[in-house]
């Protein structure tokens, strides 16, 4: 083989790779939605974060807008501190929510945030007032067992009579 | 039993002056490679012979690879109503671990093998001595540049192999089967992140094409300059790049993918 059939092959199996390897990353991938943006953090304390892990997504209206950036226990205030870093473009009031929601019925959680009214808007490193903690199974099935229980002798008071 | 433990020890200690020989020689290798930059033609034609000869290999057994598993995820994910997350696993079982580890058994298997061969051959045949007559140092002729060909080629057969098996299990899934096309796309590209999936993916092959071409090198450089010590050799080059790349896909996957 020539010189020259021998680069032209070789250009053509380069090009090739480069193909599949760029149709990975745009196809399969999220390279469309990869975003270069700056992020600022803010912070939230949750009395229990649940299952919400590091790199999990803080949506606003179901979009997301930022990722959980770091959990850690504050051993004295004994709650969960939890640091978000939001995208640049979004900026939140100061009496924003944030809650710890589950996507679909058993999916991860995630941070949801619901804006509040105020005019001034969270500044990097504020913490978040209004919090809800995560939801937590056992304590569920534990409260409708316990009233489930209480409502059994109230029944049985008022058939007595 | 004395004599048995005193070939265990001797045994021990030739494996450590392997080791240690096959560590320079490494050194040397990658000093030597952007030495073979200065003659680019050499290095094109060795990725001729290593990539473009493994195209055929790598491509169709991507297509199979793929094909399988999406028959297979199929089979499973529909037992818990999950059938639309197919793509999803696919493309993450593709990029994640097979591709890599796929390609580089294959590639030990094809192209490692052919430059033991050859290193072999050319030793035998005191190409390489009659080389080092004539001033030239073959590391930098013969070696460097089948070094740095092995360590382009293997992201490049990599992708190749991961993007045909996504293709394949495509039409499998979606054409054949009658899975939803924009489910099947859309939660692939929601689950797959470029740099910690695709990008991991790319690192793996291209740790894996440095060991496996050093190895077919070095075991090709040490056989008997014999014609059964080249066989001897071709057959030790697929077993050690085999072992090497799966532990080390071992270590690599513990390092990027485990979680805290």
């Amino acid at each position: 083989m020539s010189k020259k059939q021998i680069e032209t092959l070789v250009g053509l199996f380069v090009f090739l790779g480069m193909l599949g390897i760029f149709f990975l990353a745009l196809k399969a991938a999220n390279l469309a939605s990869f975003s270069f943006n700056t992020t600022y953090p803010l912070l939230a304390h949750f009395d229990n974060v649940g299952g919400l892990k590091v790199g999990a997504p803080v949506k606003s209206a179901g979009v997301r807008v930022g990722r959980v950036a770091s959990i850690t226990f504050d051993n004295k205030t004994f709650q969960g501190d939890v640091t978000m870093e939001i995208e640049r473009q979004y900026q939140f009031p100061t009496d924003t929510s944030a809650k710890i929601l589950t996507a679909g019925l058993l999916g991860d959680q995630y941070i949801g945030l619901d804006p509040g009214a105020d005019e001034k808007n969270l500044q990097p490193g504020e913490t978040i007032k209004m919090v809800q903690s995560a939801v937590v199974l056992e304590n569920l099935i534990g409260q409708f067992l316990y009233n489930k229980a209480a409502e059994a002798p109230a029944k049985e008071g008022s058939g007595q009579k | 039993m004395s004599e048995f433990l005193a070939r265990l020890g001797r045994h021990v200690l030739a494996v450590l002056q392997t080791l240690g020989h096959a560590s320079a020689f490494f050194v040397d290798l990658v000093r030597n490679a952007p030495q073979s930059l200065r003659r680019p033609y050499l290095t094109t034609a060795q990725v001729h012979a290593i990539g473009n000869r493994s195209l055929v290999i790598i491509a169709s057994s991507g297509a199979t690879v793929g094909l399988v598993l999406a028959l297979q995820g199929y089979i499973t994910l529909s037992r818990y109503g999950a059938a639309e997350s197919l793509g999803l696993l696919v493309a993450l079982a593709l990029v994640r671990e097979m591709g890599p580890v796929v390609t580089a058994l294959l590639y030990a298997g094809r192209a490692g093998t052919s430059l033991t061969a050859e290193i072999g051959l050319m030793k035998a045949g005191e190409q390489l001595a009659a080389m080092e007559m004539m001033a030239v140092d073959p590391r930098i002729r013969v070696l460097a540049p089948r070094f740095m060909a092995g360590v382009i080629s293997m992201p490049l057969l990599g992708g190749i192999f991961s993007a045909v098996g996504v293709i394949a299990a495509y039409v499998v899934g979606v054409l054949m089967i009658g899975i939803d096309s924009g489910a099947f796309w859309s939660q692939m590209q929601d689950g797959v992140d470029v740099i910690k999936d695709v990008g991991n993916g790319v690192v793996k092959t291209i740790v894996f094409g440095i060991a496996s071409t050093f190895i077919a090198l070095y075991i090709g450089y040490e056989s008997e300059a014999t014609p059964e010590g080249v066989a001897q050799a071709t057959t030790r080059t697929v077993v050690v790049s085999s072992l090497t790349v799966l532990s080390l896909d071992f270590v690599l996957t513990a390092l990027m993918f485990s979680t805290p």
